[in-house]
C-alpha cells in the first residue's frame, strides 16, 4: 500500500458553545477522535445524518479549521503546522465543492473570473493563455464556453455547480472534498451531475472525498465508505461490503431507510441525541435495537480493517432483513441516468 | 462527458452594475434627484460662466434690494447679488459634501473590513471607539471637532469626515460578518486567497451597494452640516459665499430682507431633498431581495 494522500489522525473539533453572558457552557463535539486515510486515485464516502460531523470533518482535512487535537496530513506534511502562506500556496492541491451552488459563487464575478481565479493565484497558466483555458474547463464540465461572460445568477443550479466544479478543477488539484455535492440541485440535475463527478473521477483520476447522506449517490461513485455517527467513524471498508453486508446496526439503518427499498424495516427511535452531551459508551446505544449493558458504558473501537466497524455486537449480529438484490436508491438513479447519458433510452425502461 | 446545459434564457450577460441602473433608472423620483444633483454640480463647475455677477463685489449703492429682474435674488446687505453668491456657494456646499462623505468612507470602510475580518480584539477596539463616537450627536461631535481644529472650509469638511466615519465602520463591519459567513468567502479562502484578497476582490465588491447608498445619504447630512458650521463661523469664511454662512449673516435682516435666508435655506433644502431622493432610488435599485427585474 502506498502512503496515503490524506492521513487524519484521531482528529478532535470541538464548537464551544457560550451562555448568554459570552461564558462557556460546553461544547459541540462535532468531530471526535477521527482516524481516516484517503489513498492516491481513490474516491472515499463520508456517509452519515445531518449534524454528525460530516462537513466539519470535509473542513478539517483541508484545513479550513483546524483540529483541536490529532493531526491532519496532506502529501505527509501536518497542515497545522505549515505558514500560513505555505498552507496557501498546498491550496493549489487541495479543494472543496460546497452543497449549495447559489451560495459558493461569487455574485460580483463572471464564470471566467470565478474560474480564472484559482489559474491566477497560483499561477498556473500564463495571462495569454487563460481564456483557453477556462474555455477548455468549461467545456470539460459540460458547459458552453461562451457563457464564460455571464453572471451567475444567470444559471441554474446544476450549471452553477458545474461552474463550481470546473473552479476546483482549475489548479490541476490532487485532492477534492465534495461537501453535499448534489443534495441541493433536483433529482434529475443530481443525476447529471453524479455522473460528471464520476467521469472526472475516472478520467482525471482525482482522489475524491465525497461527504454526502445520499446512499444512491454514494454507491454510485464511492469506492471506500465510512459511516459516521455523532462526531465518530462507526463503520468503515469497501463500498460494495459496507452497503451490501452493514455490520454496524446504525449502518443497517441507513440502508433500510433508503426509499423504495423493497422491505420495510422498523424506523430508528428518537433523535440524535445532543453533540453537546454525548451519551458516554456506544454513541449510538441510546437508539441501537440490539443495545446492551456494556454498550452504555464502554466505547467500543474500531475493529481491523479493511471492512472495520465498532460495535460490541459484531459478529453476533441478527442477519439483516432479506433485502433486493440491489439497492433501490442506486437502481432509482440508475434509471434515472439511462435518460440523460445515453442518447438512446436502454431497452425496459418506462417512457 | 454528460450532456451539456441547456441555453440559458436570460439576456445576455447582464452584470449586477447595469441591471442596478436600469432599476434606477425606473424609478422617476429618483431620476428627479439624480437630475437636480446634475444640474447643481454643472452649476458648481460653471459657476465662473454662469454667476451674473462677482460674488464678492460690494456696493453701496444696492444694499438689500429685494428680488427684481436686475437681482433675481436680491442683494445682501453688503450689495452683493446673492444669486451668484449661491452659485458660487454651491461649490463650498457640494465639496464639502462630497469630499466629507468621500474621507468618511476612506477612514471607515477599511476599518470596518478589518474589524469585521480580524474579529476578536482587533473588533472590539475599532467597534467600541465607533459607538463611543455613535453616541455623540452628529452635529455636537462636527462643531466639537470642527472648533478644535480652527475655521476654515478644510477642517469643516475634515471635521465632518471624521464624524461621518463611524457609520460606515459599523456598516461595512456588519456587511463583511454578513460576508463572512457565506460559502463564497470560505470558498475564496479554499482557493488559496490571502486574506487581503479576500478583503478586497471578494467581500468589498460585495458590500458596495449599501455602502453607496449610505453614501448618498451622508452626503445631504454633510451639506447640512457644512450648512451648520458655516453658520456658527466654523466652515467656508467671509467673504467667500457658502450657503450656511449666508443664512448665519441674512438672520439679522430676518423681517427686513427676508429673501437673503429664503434663497440660501430653500437651496439647501433642494439639494439636500434630491441626494435624498436619489439613495431611496438607489436602495431600491440595489435591494438584492426585491428580484423582480
Amino acid at each position: 500500500m502506498s502512503q496515503a494522500l490524506l492521513q487524519l489522525d484521531e482528529v478532535v473539533k470541538r464548537f464551544p458553545v457560550r451562555d448568554t453572558l459570552g461564558r462557556r457552557a460546553g461544547a459541540v463535539h462535532a468531530v471526535d477522535g477521527v482516524s481516516l486515510a484517503v489513498e492516491e486515485g481513490e474516491t472515499l464516502a463520508i456517509v452519515g445524518e445531518s449534524g454528525c460531523g460530516k462537513s466539519t470533518l470535509g473542513r478539517l482535512m483541508l484545513n479550513l479549521i483546524s483540529p483541536d487535537s490529532g493531526t491532519v496530513r496532506f502529501g505527509g506534511e501536518d497542515l497545522a503546522r505549515l505558514s500560513a502562506g505555505a498552507l496557501r500556496a498546498r491550496r493549489r492541491h487541495m479543494q472543496l465543492i460546497f452543497q449549495d451552488p447559489f451560495a459558493s459563487l461569487d455574485p460580483r464575478m463572471t464564470v471566467e473570473q470565478a474560474v480564472a481565479e484559482p489559474l491566477r493565484l497560483h499561477g498556473i497558466v500564463p495571462r495569454s493563455q487563460e481564456r483557453a483555458r477556462v474555455a477548455d474547463l468549461l467545456s470539460r464540465v459540460g458547459l458552453r464556453p461562451e457563457l464564460a461572460r455571464r453572471w451567475p445568477h444567470e444559471f441554474s443550479g446544476g450549471q452553477r455547480q458545474r461552474i463550481a466544479i470546473a473552479r476546483a478543477l482549475a489548479s490541476q488539484p490532487k485532492l477534492i472534498v465534495g461537501d453535499e455535492p448534489v443534495s441541493a440541485l433536483d433529482v434529475s440535475v443530481q443525476a447529471q451531475v453524479v455522473n460528471l463527478l464520476s467521469d472526472l473521477i475516472r478520467d482525471l483520476g482525482l482522489t475524491f472525498v465525497l461527504i454526502s447522506h445520499d446512499l444512491g449517490v454514494v454507491r454510485h461513485v464511492a469506492d471506500r465508505v465510512a459511516v459516521m455517527y455523532l462526531g465518530r467513524i462507526v463503520e468503515q471498508g469497501p463500498a460494495e461490503d459496507v452497503l451490501t453486508d452493514p455490520r454496524h446496526p446504525y449502518t443497517r439503518a441507513l440502508l433500510a431507510a433508503v426509499p423504495g427499498h423493497g422491505t420495510k424495516a422498523p424506523p430508528i427511535e428518537g433523535d440524535v441525541p445532543s453533540p453537546i452531551s454525548p451519551p458516554p459508551g456506544c454513541r449510538f446505544h441510546t437508539r441501537c435495537p440490539f443495545v446492551e449493558d456494556r454498550c452504555r458504558v464502554t466505547v467500543p473501537l474500531l475493529s481491523a480493517a479493511p471492512h472495520a466497524v465498532a460495535c460490541h455486537l459484531d459478529g453476533r449480529l441478527p442477519p439483516p432483513a432479506p433485502r433486493p438484490g440491489r439497492l433501490a436508491g442506486g437502481e432509482r438513479l440508475r434509471r434515472l441516468q439511462s435518460f440523460f447519458r445515453a442518447p438512446s433510452p436502454q431497452p425496459g425502461v418506462p417512457q | 462527458m454528460s450532456a451539456t446545459s441547456p441555453a440559458v434564457a436570460t439576456a445576455a450577460g447582464e452584470s449586477p452594475g447595469r441591471r442596478a441602473l436600469r432599476r434606477f433608472l425606473r424609478h422617476r423620483l429618483a431620476v428627479f434627484g439624480l437630475v437636480i444633483v446634475v444640474a447643481f454640480i454643472l452649476v458648481a463647475i460653471l459657476a465662473p460662466v454662469i454667476a451674473p455677477y462677482d460674488p464678492l463685489q460690494t456696493s453701496w449703492s444696492r444694499i438689500r434690494r429685494p428680488p427684481s429682474w436686475e437681482f433675481w435674488m436680491g442683494t445682501d446687505e453688503n450689495g452683493r447679488d446673492v444669486l451668484s453668491r449661491v452659485i458660487w456657494g454651491a461649490r463650498a456646499s457640494l465639496m464639502a459634501g462630497v469630499v466629507s462623505v468621500l474621507g468618511a468612507l476612506v477612514i471607515g470602510v477599511p476599518l470596518g473590513l478589518l474589524a469585521g475580518l480580524a474579529g476578536g480584539w482587533v473588533d472590539a477596539i475599532i467597534s467600541r471607539i465607533a459607538d463611543a463616537m455613535l453616541s455623540v450627536p452628529f452635529l455636537i461631535l462636527a462643531i466639537a471637532l470642527a472648533a478644535f481644529l480652527g475655521p476654515a472650509l478644510e477642517n469643516a469638511m475634515l471635521a465632518i469626515a471624521i464624524t461621518a466615519s463611524p457609520v460606515f465602520v459599523r456598516l461595512s463591519r456588519g456587511m463583511t460578518l454578513d460576508a463572512k459567513s457565506t460559502d463564497w468567502i470560505e470558498a475564496s479562502r479554499a482557493l488559496g486567497n490571502p486574506p487581503w484578497r479576500t478583503a478586497f476582490v471578494h467581500v468589498l465588491p460585495n458590500i458596495i451597494p449599501p455602502l453607496l447608498v449610505q453614501a448618498t445619504l451622508a452626503i445631504a447630512e454633510a451639506i447640512i452640516a457644512e450648512a451648520a458650521l458655516s453658520f456658527l463661523g466654523l466652515g467656508q469664511q467671509p467673504p467667500d459665499p457658502s450657503w450656511g454662512s449666508m443664512l448665519n449673516s441674512s438672520q439679522r435682516f430676518l423681517t427686513q430682507a427676508p429673501w437673503l435666508s429664503i434663497f440660501p435655506g430653500v437651496t439647501i433644502m433642494v439639494v439636500v431633498l434630491a441626494f435624498n431622493l436619489m439613495g431611496d432610488g438607489l436602495r431600491d435599485a440595489l435591494d438584492p431581495r426585491s428580484e423582480k427585474s
